[in-house]
């Protein structure tokens, strides 16, 4: 059921921090875990649980740190969700996880583990509320101020009481990520869309909100049938949302916490067109050089623009001396990621622009097999979202009667957008 | 300033340093002492020996100093209990403190202090803090209850402590009562009988209030803890079903994945027609797939556990195919679990992509990847049949890549489908022979080399290129060299005048220069067919083989059903029942899906494999390649379980007792054995003098290797071929095949069944056993009167089994004072049938010349066991299925030491069969089947733990009545 210790190591697999919570794992146990890690690695049979003997390691690794989960039994497996969730707290704590950052506040991360987890049970993972006990200076705590605060075991266990400002607004942000997969003989093989929705709120008291959205789900059950709709397919909410209300009439309503936080999330299964459509013609002469034609085709209406679009074109490793010719915007070879970046800082709807790049490659031919990495797109494109999901309204309800603001912007992004090539 | 500088003092005498400011009247500077302790600590530096300067520290108004001191305690309490006592003074002053914080603070860590006599002054605090004020107080003790059972059960059941936790789950805050429900969970997984959660409908209405209010991992415990109960009727199920559904809306993925374990599970229970189960399969759809957009880590454990739900109801992601294709970013194990999906949904709606995708992959870069695709391309293949031309065009261009790896994985599945589809696309073979010569491992050869054997007659030059094999033949690795005599073998047959020299290379390399005893008996196994009975070989050799069943590597059907119920834990990341998780001592709760109420399929699964593969049989387990030798016979040897002829009883005397076990655990397959048996035992010497060339049969008896290990001297051979051939292989096997034969089936000792003085001196002791498939009853009848005894006779009442005697009794001489004598009584089991109570009751009646003598004995039921008790390896499966999960009976057999293998052998000489085997982490689950004179079959499984000598054996059978008997009987043969 439960996790018996948590490590953070560094790369080298030396112990930063640990905390054993059952006492049933030998803590030396964390020894194998890097000798097994690395022949695993070799193997290519790494993944997220490994054991040794009747120790499971449940691991995750970000940037520079591994973090664990040990456990000697069965062991749900939200250790690893666990870990994301320990990581994401220590991120809130220090803005970065490194190795320094653990030392220097090893009080702090002592405190938190212990605040974490009990006895191998999650408890409080919501580093809001964690703040509200557990300060970066420890030592600025005094007995008079150190009361638990209500919020840890209230049923509202992510908002704190008596918040206070002057102008009471929530800003509403609507964003879509598209998740295209692309075949290289230009066959879309999967598509959806990722909308979140993200709130901040500024608002005074226990306030009481309510989201309309123009849900396809909540129009049937209503019966009204006024202007376009969105059929969301599968829909998470922060844990303020109350979700027993929303199956039974798809009203979303909460008490929100306070400052930044992600509301909802949803995902769109439709068929989405590509919005930025790439033809690519890569050929390539061995021993002598490599041809890239990519033209770059901007499938969304003519009054929204694309920002920021990057079109990252994949060259062989031994590529050398880069030749770029683009219609608009700039190339950059980039040699530690064998990529040719296409940027174009605004994109207007409907247009087509063209990117032309020569390669020179050695006469000795590279004997590593390369993978056949897929082109991928990054773009921006504010004011618009794909699915036409709309905010209706947002309703404020606080027993203070105050008046407040909610504003609402819509952007729509590149998520994992892959377009395979055929070299 | 920051805390590293803490981590780096070096200097000497620290200790004493440290020991110097930890005394110190300043505040700040103890606190900055005591930091640097810490800091030693956690890099690994004993600090024990200032254990008392820093509890002196404890008793400070400062939070943070408190909670490093109690850290400090944690850690080394144990190493230093007496002078851990010191501090429990402060710990029960902590627990009245007026701040919530240090109360809590204080009992969670008295709870983490494993020391037992701190532990007796922890109860008092313990019991205050439970019913405290503050919520926060109480969800920490109760979690301390946990704690504290783990250091010293007795003295929490002792101290009422379960029943206070038990009230909490009514509790007010839904976040003590998540934390009761974590903790009685935990205490309850240590007993698994105790019935600590009594869940009952009023509990759980209560625990379904508290899951709509309690933080995201309070709504897990509770989750996992309704996962344990099992509704009274559908509408029960339903209702909590709808309960649970909004959860699936969580952001928090294992609320999602518990969630789904406690649907999946009630669902069972509900009736397929009813609305509710068709909506309730579309609900569960969209949460699993949106589990694919988390990181990657949760990704796979998300994936691990949709591979089992796929399994149980593919109904679910039928149409979700396309979530599962590879993206180039996925981390190596997000891909093969993605791969496997892909497979298990492929249907003939959406092949046509799927393949794309596969050939896709099959050109990437990563090796274990693109083996594994080319692999799915094989399964594919094999699952749709509409698909499998497509399919073997696809891998026929990737054979063309010529990319070496992509080549070897390309023919092994190739052969799978030529099993699946023979005599369909052996044109493609002319294209497999030009790859020869890149072919460098086992498995690619050992594959090639079947084909070319099995389609001998279609190639050419097979002889040619079996010859070039056979060069290297002693560096070949033994799946090679196993397969490679086959298939010589298989050639000479089907050509004998072309290859005789071959084969006759093959052979005396296989028996001569071996050392290997499976190749050596199989090379010694072919040649006596060849040199006997070559009609009987070609039917051995060539016969026809079953074709391979569509699903492989399904997970078994009971272990799936136990797996779901453990969704979103390890048992189900690694696809191993959670018993394999726990060490030996702990007992382990099987979890199973509840029945369906009302209706009356127990289980549904045929059901489901019907709807999705289509096909009529219920899907059926291939073994993997680790079952290699088996795997290697099965392919060329079984022939179609039907067609072998049912060997009567009285013919399996003799020879087949010598040969039975060798054969047996040989070659894996009891119907083999008997065909092959049956021929040996009547050859014709005109068909051997007819087919046998002159040469082979004067390289048999030449052949010194084989003149030593037949025992029989060769020239024997030919004249009485019946006894020889049974005397010289038996011997052969026990020579040369290392495989330990078994001694009989076990016959306890005779027992008194009529005591002198009932039966005016006459003394009856006896026992039951089988021998050769005859059954005996052993008498030994005692003259304790003073006069001759005579005129014998013996009867049967009526008994469960027909048990009836099949002679007289034979007591030829009379019986004079004070003489014993034994006589064999043989039974049949044809008499007249009435039900007993015990099962195997047995009422005797015996006369002689002064009366008649009533008795009744109760024989062992293994004694029914007969010799052809051996299931196919498919219709144990389907039977398993079959028979209701009610009829399932558990036993314990403890203390017998044995391990896997020789529990097999002598479970074997029982006549109990082992049909199949599986070693999941140590521990080894035998499969086995039993068959009763009355046409009963009684299924088993038997795990054995290595190291452990306890058994749990798990007996199921349509006449439940049975498993008590059957158990006794294990537990008679595995310790005698």
């Amino acid at each position: 059921m439960s996790v018996s210790a948590v490590f953070v190591l560094d790369l080298k697999g030396k112990v930063l921090i640990c905390r054993n919570y059952k006492g049933d794992v030998d803590m030396s146990e964390i020894d194998h875990f890097f000798p097994i890690l690395m022949q695993q690695e070799e193997e290519g049979l790494l993944n997220p649980v490994l054991s040794h003997g009747s120790v499971y390691f449940m691991w995750i690794k970000h940037s520079n740190l591994y973090s664990h989960a040990l456990s000697k039994r069965g062991t749900s497996s939200y250790s690893d969700c666990l870990c994301v969730c320990v990581y994401q707290v220590f991120t809130e704590y220090f803005k970065e996880l490194e190795e320094e950052s653990i030392q220097d506040n090893f009080v702090v991360v002592y405190e938190l583990l212990d605040e974490l987890m009990d006895f191998g049970f999650p408890q409080t993972t919501d580093s809001k509320i964690l703040q509200e006990y557990i300060t970066q200076e420890g030592n600025k705590l005094e007995v008079a101020k150190t009361k638990v605060p209500t919020t840890v075991t209230n049923a509202v266990s992510w908002r704190s009481e008596g918040i206070k400002y002057k102008k009471n607004e929530v800003f509403i942000d609507v964003i879509e990520s598209i998740n295209v997969l692309v075949n290289a003989n230009g066959s879309v093989m999967s598509s959806d869309i990722v909308g979140s929705i993200k709130l901040k709120t500024m608002l005074s008291g226990m306030p009481e909100l309510r989201l309309g959205l123009n849900d396809r789900v909540l129009f049937a059950l209503t019966g009204r049938d006024k202007g376009k709709t969105v059929a969301m397919e599968d829909v998470k909410f922060h844990q303020c949302v109350r979700l027993s209300r929303f199956e039974s009439d798809r009203t979303i309503s909460f008490i929100p916490p306070d400052g930044e936080s992600e509301l909802m999330s949803y995902r769109i299964n439709t068929h989405v067109k590509p919005l930025i459509w790439i033809e690519s013609v890569i050929e390539k002469f061995s021993h002598s050089r490599v041809e890239i034609m990519v033209k770059a085709k901007g499938q969304f209406k003519k009054q929204s623009v694309a920002n920021n679009v990057e079109v990252r074109v994949p060259v062989p490793s031994d590529a050398d001396s880069p030749k770029f010719k683009t219609s608009t915007g700039h190339a950059k070879y980039v040699p530690e990621k064998n990529l040719v970046v296409w940027t174009i800082k605004s994109f207007p709807g409907g247009k087509e622009f063209l990117m032309r790049a020569h390669f020179g490659l050695p006469s000795v031919e590279n004997d590593e097999l390369e993978g056949k990495p897929p082109i991928t797109v990054k773009f921006e494109i504010p004011y618009f979202t794909v699915s036409g999901i709309q905010v209706r309204y947002m309703k404020i309800i606080e027993k203070s009667g105050y008046q407040a603001l909610p504003w609402v912007r819509y952007i729509t992004q590149s998520g994992d957008y892959q377009l395979r090539t055929n070299t | 300033m920051t805390d590293s500088k803490y981590f780096t003092t070096t200097k000497k005498g620290e200790i004493f340093e440290l020991k110097a400011e930890l005394n110190s009247d300043k505040k700040e500077k103890k606190k900055e002492a005591v930091k640097k302790v810490i800091a030693s600590m956690t890099v690994g530096k004993d600090v024990s020996a200032l254990f008392p300067d820093v509890v002196n520290c404890m008793q400070t108004d400062n939070l943070e100093l408190k909670k490093l001191v109690y850290l400090y305690l944690m850690n080394y309490a144990k190493s230093q209990p007496d002078m851990a006592i010191m501090a429990v003074n402060t710990f029960v002053k902590d627990c009245e403190d007026p701040n919530p914080l240090i109360r809590a603070l204080a009992v969670r860590t008295m709870g983490c202090i494993r020391v037992d006599k701190i532990t007796e002054y922890l109860c008092e605090p313990l019991r205050k803090c439970l019913k405290d004020e503050d919520p926060y107080v109480r969800k920490t003790a109760a979690v301390c209850v946990a704690k504290l059972h783990d250091i010293n059960a007795q003295l929490v059941e002792d101290q009422g402590f379960l029943d206070t936790l038990k009230d909490l789950i009514s509790d007010s805050n839904p976040m003590v009562v998540a934390n009761a429900v974590a903790a009685l969970s935990e205490i309850a997984e240590s007993h698994p009988n105790s019935n600590l959660l009594d869940l009952n409908p009023q509990s759980i209405n209560k625990l379904l209030t508290a899951l709509n209010e309690c933080t995201e991992w309070g709504q897990i415990f509770i989750l996992d803890c309704l996962a344990n109960y099992t509704p009274r009727d559908d509408r029960e199920s339903q209702s909590i079903c709808e309960r649970v559904t909004p959860r699936l809306s969580h952001a928090n993925s294992a609320v999602v994945l518990s969630a789904v374990k406690v649907l999946m599970k009630f669902m069972e229970m509900l009736p397929k027609d009813l609305d509710y189960y068709g909506t309730l399969l579309k609900k569960l759809a969209p949460p699993l797939v949106t589990l694919l957009s988390a990181e990657p880590e949760l990704q796979y454990v998300a994936l691990r556990n949709i591979n089992l739900i796929v399994q149980k109801r593919p109904e679910i992601l039928k149409h979700e195919m396309k979530v599962f294709f590879v993206k180039y970013n996925d981390p190596i194990y997000v891909k093969l679990e993605k791969l496997d999906i892909m497979i298990r949904l492929a249907s003939q709606a959406n092949i046509a992509q799927v393949l794309a995708e596969l050939k896709e992959y099959a050109t990437e870069v990563d090796v274990d990847f693109v083996r594994k695709a080319v692999r799915a391309i094989g399964r594919c293949a094999i699952k749709v049949e509409q698909s499998a031309e497509r399919c073997v065009s696809t891998l026929l261009d990737l054979i063309q890549t010529k990319v070496n790896y992509v080549v070897q994985e390309a023919i092994v599945v190739i052969k799978d489908i030529f099993r699946k589809y023979p005599n369909k696309y052996e044109s493609v073979i002319a294209t497999l022979c030009e790859n020869l010569d890149s072919l460098d491992e086992p498995e690619a050869r050992a594959a090639m080399i079947w084909i070319v054997g099995e389609y001998a007659e279609r190639i050419d030059n097979a002889d040619e290129l079996l010859e070039s094999f056979l060069e290297g033949f002693h560096d070949e690795s033994t799946q090679v060299q196993l397969q490679l005599l086959t298939a010589i073998v298989k050639l000479f047959l089907k050509k004998p005048t072309e290859t005789q020299e071959l084969v006759q290379q093959v052979l005396s390399l296989a028996t001569q220069d071996s050392d290997n005893p499976d190749l050596r008996d199989r090379g010694y196994i072919y040649w006596r067919l060849l040199s006997t009975d070559p009609v009987a070989a070609k039917e051995v050799v060539l016969a026809e083989k079953p074709l391979i069943s569509e699903e492989t590597d399904l997970i078994e059907p009971t272990l799936l059903d136990e797996l779901i119920c453990h969704i979103g834990t390890l048992a189900s990341v690694y696809h191993k029942p959670p018993s394999a998780f726990v060490e030996g001592s702990r007992g382990v709760q099987h979890k199973r899906l509840p029945a369906r109420a009302g209706s009356g399929e127990s289980t549904e699964s045929p059901d489901v494999g019907q709807s999705v593969g289509g096909a009529d049989a219920p899907p059926a387990v291939i073994p993997s390649q680790g079952d290699l030798l088996g795997d290697l016979l099965n392919l060329d040897l079984a022939p179609p379980a039907t067609t072998v002829p049912a060997v009567p009883a009285s013919m399996q005397m003799g020879a087949m007792d010598l040969l039975g076990g060798g054969l047996d655990s040989l070659m894996g397959d009891e119907s083999e054995t008997h065909n092959i048996h049956q021929r040996m035992e009547s050859p014709s010497p005109q068909s051997l003098s007819e087919y046998s060339h002159p040469e082979l049969g004067g390289d048999i008896g030449g052949s010194p290797a084989i003149g030593a290990g037949m025992g029989a001297p060769p020239a024997v051979m030919p004249a009485s071929l019946n006894a020889a051939v049974g005397g010289g292989l038996g011997d052969l096997f026990d020579l040369g095949g290392g495989v330990g034969m078994p001694t009989g089936a076990f016959i306890p000792p005779k027992t008194l069944w009529l005591p002198a003085m009932k039966a005016k001196g006459l003394e009856i002791s006896g026992t039951f056993a089988r021998r050769s498939g005859v059954l005996q009853m052993d008498l030994s009848l005692t003259n304790k009167a003073l006069s001759v005894m005579s005129d014998f006779a013996i009867q049967f009442n009526r008994n469960s089994f027909g048990l009836a005697p099949a002679g007289p009794l034979q007591v030829l001489t009379p019986l004079t004072p004070n003489q014993t004598i034994d006589v064999a009584l043989p039974l049949s089991t044809v008499g007249p049938i009435m039900k007993m109570e015990p099962l195997t009751n047995l009422q005797v009646a015996v006369k002689n010349n002064i009366d008649v003598f009533y008795f009744s004995c109760q024989y062992p039921i293994s004694i029914l066991f007969v010799e052809d008790g051996k299931m196919d390896r498919q219709v144990f499966l389907a039977t398993w299925k079959d028979i209701p999960n009610d009829n399932e009976a558990q036993f314990q057999i403890k203390d017998c030491h044995l391990n896997s293998d020789a529990a097999t052998n002598k479970l074997q000489s029982s006549n109990i069969f082992t049909i199949a085997k599986r070693t999941v982490d140590g521990q080894d689950m035998l499969y086995q089947s039993i068959k009763l004179t009355n046409g009963i079959w009684i299924l088993a499984e038997l795990r054995v733990q290595a190291g452990s000598p306890n058994y749990v054996l798990s007996v199921k059978c349509r006449a439940s009545e049975v498993s008590q008997f059957v158990y006794q009987c294990y537990e008679l043969v595995l310790k005698n």
